[in-house]
């Protein structure tokens, strides 16, 4: 565990890329295969099976420190994260103890099989014998979410500098379906067949946004525009029989999709493609609320499955016939795509997204206006040229989102951020007027700079009306500009709208509380967007 | 009649007429410390213990300011006064009250442990103990200094191996001349903005003893001094006479740095936890010493550690005061 803790301090401690790097490549150098294929999967957002619930964490922790649970409950939010906070609030450890990280996770792992007492006792022994550092990380262990800036890019960069591969070659391996606890080494990263694993999608090409009009990109005619559609980015894999779904956080969903099996029936073997996960209506698709319903459900009901069929909308071909197409170009791909749509069913759960004809930058500016009526958030455009990258990559691929919808509103309601946040108040909820009350309709947390999330934190601390916990109510005084992509009817919520995306776009200082925006203006948007 | 109460101007004492680190105008103020949301200009005569005299001359300029050594008993009208070590920076007191056989103590900012550099801090018995409350969360506890001085030291040695300045932010009274007790001037020159060297050349005619530094002015050419460490507020951390310097890297020395949100987001490079406010053992030992069974608690965690101290069996209440800025939660 020292190693590991070395490692996250080097990381931990410093903001420059070539330093994170340089610190990652070292430790795969020296760290036991264990330790490294652990540290490979903790960075990739893969830890062992939670063994015990932060509940009972809570309660031991604060049984140890000696404290009210109250307290420690109220420290949490303060401290903005909880394996930190019961790192902190523990006594110094009595002993010292030499295990590695995998002795550590190979312990967490059998604790599902014993009783809770024995694991009770493995927890507050492992608490006893690590120093502040390597007790947060074990704690991490334990409760997931491993964010200490490390992207997936930058371990896949160290690990390609540590193994002399290719940067590309290594992020296609760390993808996909693997088990940390049953791989080797070998296996992994060292074995000639990458292609050994069926399941394995490539990594997704990203698109930079375009913030000013496409009038630089060159002659139109190199360029391919098609909708942005406003789903889930996915890849559907047809290989050996078998079909697997991948999302672009690369989460496999495909159990969530049942309806994208019968693809098998018409996809030949060896085909992979990317495009937008959707739910899709008669003729096109239904809006993102439809999809939501979706999302986060393992099992469907039936009722569901026939209300918002779920669609795979196809613009890329990555794979064909087994031969990996990415550096072919983007029109050479889309036209074996278009081949392969042609020969679809009208019920095949896949269908081909299409380009957008223009002729000029000022026509296809045109077209893009109408992007919200289309289901869409704006446009993509891609290089005709292209081959397909891996990451986000300026110079081929831009999307030209449709500027959000806005609002004014009030801010009611503060709470402290958590981790770099926390201690700054950057949870905000925000109300709009209706006759002479605030109903509150949205919660935003980003869109302000570090400056302005300082000042409005002084603000809040000496204009807290009440505490509800974390939550403070403030007096009604500062307006913000809220920007969004999409507004929905919600009968969950008070003001009976849902936002889509919502974000402080500007801080108008300028306004005062009462020319805030009111509910009728909300309902109005509602009408028009919804 | 309380021999302290809670007006909107300040802690006021009836019997004697006079106020405690008031934080408007009055005609008469006692200081525990020079810190500026505890010792404000305005007022029409300062009492102060002599150590923490010069620097708030220096701070306030010309004022009204009479001096008490730690110890010292003073009859205020009704009231008997003295000073008492807080360890909080040097001339730091907690202010004992007696009115007719009622003891308070307000005890401004303290810490507990030996800085090496303040008067350490002392208990003093009472029956009603106004208290600070800026870490009161039992996620604070302090290393030790020792331990952490290696941590500056080792850091300021590989900045020096490098090639890059060390820059080190803290608050220019008592945090920076503790830091200067704890470098190591073997590993190279020191050098410090000038907010901070005003403070320590009042400190040395004072007699106390700080290392050498040099001022790092405008004519200061950062070539002359390879393996430097710089001494600086933090608002002067990235500012363009900070960039002058060329390559360098940013430490942060303030107990904020125990959280790792905070130190993230202002440290820069480097975090070190060093406070010269008690941590939250230290201020549960302080309220226990004193043996007063009313504990008014001020800036900080105000509510959550007078919750805490009432389920102790406690009298404890929360004081709304104006001490505890944000320029000094930066610095603590």
């Amino acid at each position: 565990m020292k190693r590991f803790a070395g490692l996250f301090n080097a990381i931990d401690q410093s903001t420059k890329t070539t330093v994170k790097v340089a610190a990652l490549a070292e430790y795969f150098h020296e760290a036991t295969e264990q330790d490294r294929i652990w540290t490979i999967a903790i960075f990739s957002g893969r830890r062992p099976k939670r063994a015990v619930t932060t509940t009972r964490l809570r309660e031991w922790a604060a049984e140890v420190a000696g404290i009210p649970l109250w307290l420690f409950e109220d420290a949490y939010p303060i401290v903005g994260d909880l394996a930190e906070t019961i790192a902190l609030v523990l006594p110094p450890a009595e002993t010292v103890s030499d295990h590695g990280l995998s002795y550590w996770i190979d312990m967490l792992r059998a604790l599902p099989q014993v009783e809770e007492d024995a694991r009770k006792q493995a927890v507050l022994d492992a608490w006893n014998s690590l120093d502040p550092t390597q007790r947060f990380l074990f704690n991490k262990l334990i409760t997931g979410g491993f964010r200490i800036g490390v992207s997936q890019k930058l371990m896949t960069r160290a690990l390609a500098r540590a193994t002399g591969r290719d940067e590309p070659e290594m992020a296609h391996r760390l993808m996909g379906d693997w088990d940390p606890a049953q791989v080797t080494w070998q296996a992994l990263i060292e074995a000639e067949d990458p292609a050994a694993n069926a399941s394995r999608p490539y990594p997704f090409y990203l698109a930079y946004a375009l913030d000013a009009a496409p009038d630089d990109l060159g002659p139109p005619v190199a360029w391919q525009a098609e909708w942005k559609w406003d789903g889930i980015r996915g890849q559907l894999i047809v290989r050996a029989g078998e079909h697997y779904v991948w999302s672009r956080g690369e989460e496999l969903m495909t159990d969530r999709f049942p309806e994208l099996a019968r693809a098998r029936d018409f996809i030949p073997d060896g085909t992979v493609l990317d495009g937008e996960l959707l739910a899709w209506g008669d003729m096109a698709p239904q809006n993102f609320n439809a999809l939501q319903k979706r999302i986060g459900r393992k099992t469907v009901p039936r009722k569901l499955l026939q209300e918002a069929p779920v669609i795979l909308y196809a613009y890329d071909l990555l794979e064909w016939q087994g031969e990996d197409l990415r550096h072919n170009p983007l029109a050479d791909r889309r036209a074996i795509l278009e081949d392969l749509c042609m020969g679809l069913p009208p019920d095949a759960p896949v269908k081909l997204s299409p380009t957008i004809d223009f002729d000029s930058w000022v026509a296809l500016a045109d077209i893009r206006t109408a992007a919200r009526e289309a289901q869409a958030e704006g446009l993509m455009l891609k290089r005709k040229i292209s081959p397909y990258l891996t990451g986000r990559k300026k110079g081929d691929w831009w999307k030209w989102k449709l500027d959000p919808l806005t609002i004014d509103a009030v801010m009611i309601y503060a709470q402290s951020g958590h981790g770099r946040r926390a201690n700054l108040f950057t949870d905000f909820t925000f109300a709009v007027w209706n006759g002479n009350d605030l109903v509150p309709f949205t919660k935003a947390y980003s869109g302000l700079t570090d400056a302005e999330f300082r000042q409005i934190t002084a603000w809040v601390k000496k204009n807290t009306l009440e505490r509800f916990g974390p939550v403070r109510s403030v007096t009604p005084h500062h307006v913000f500009e809220i920007a969004f992509e999409g507004i929905q009817a919600s009968p969950r919520h008070k003001s009976g709208v849902a936002l889509r995306f919502p974000r402080m776009a500007r801080w108008r200082q300028d306004k005062p509380v009462q020319e805030a925006n009111s509910l009728a203006d909300l309902n109005e948007m509602l009408e028009i967007y919804g | 009649m309380s021999a302290l109460t809670f007006t909107p101007s300040g802690i006021y004492c009836p019997a004697g007429d006079f106020y405690i680190d008031p934080w408007r105008p009055v005609s008469r103020a006692l200081i525990t410390h020079g810190h500026a949301d505890h010792a404000r200009s305005g007022m029409g005569a300062y009492l102060a213990t002599d150590i923490a005299a010069p620097v708030m001359r220096h701070r306030l300029g010309e004022i009204a300011l009479d001096t008490a050594a730690y110890g010292e008993v003073r009859q205020i009208g009704g009231a008997r006064v003295s000073f008492h070590p807080a360890g909080h920076v040097p001339g730091s007191a907690q202010i004992r009250v007696e009115v007719a056989g009622e003891v308070w103590v307000a005890s401004g900012d303290y810490k507990i442990v030996d800085d090496g550099l303040s008067t350490p801090f002392e208990p003093v018995k009472c029956h009603h103990f106004i208290t600070e409350s800026t870490f009161g969360l039992p996620v604070f506890r302090w290393p030790d200094q020792a331990e952490v001085a290696r941590q500056i030291n080792d850091w300021w040695a590989q900045c020096a191996a490098a090639g890059k300045v060390a820059f080190l932010g803290c608050y220019a009274l008592g945090k920076a001349q503790r830091l200067l007790t704890m470098l190591d001037p073997a590993i190279g020159p020191i050098l410090t903005h000038a907010a901070i060297e005003h403070t320590n050349r009042i400190m040395r005619t004072q007699g106390i003893d700080l290392p050498e530094t040099v001022l790092a002015n405008a004519d200061l050419n950062p070539k002359d001094h390879p393996g430097a460490l710089v001494l600086a507020p933090p608002s002067a951390l990235g500012s363009a006479w900070a960039r002058k310097f060329g390559v360098q890297e940013t430490g942060f020395a303030s107990g904020w740095m125990a959280l790792r949100g905070i130190r993230r987001r202002r440290a820069g490079d480097r975090g070190f936890v060093i406070s010269d406010h008690a941590d939250w053992p230290g201020l549960l030992s302080a309220i226990s010493e004193t043996g007063a069974e009313n504990i008014y608690v001020t800036h900080g965690y105000t509510d959550i550690f007078a919750r805490y101290l009432t389920e102790q069996g406690w009298n404890a209440q929360v004081l709304k005061t104006e001490f505890g800025t944000d320029t000094e939660e930066d610095a603590a």
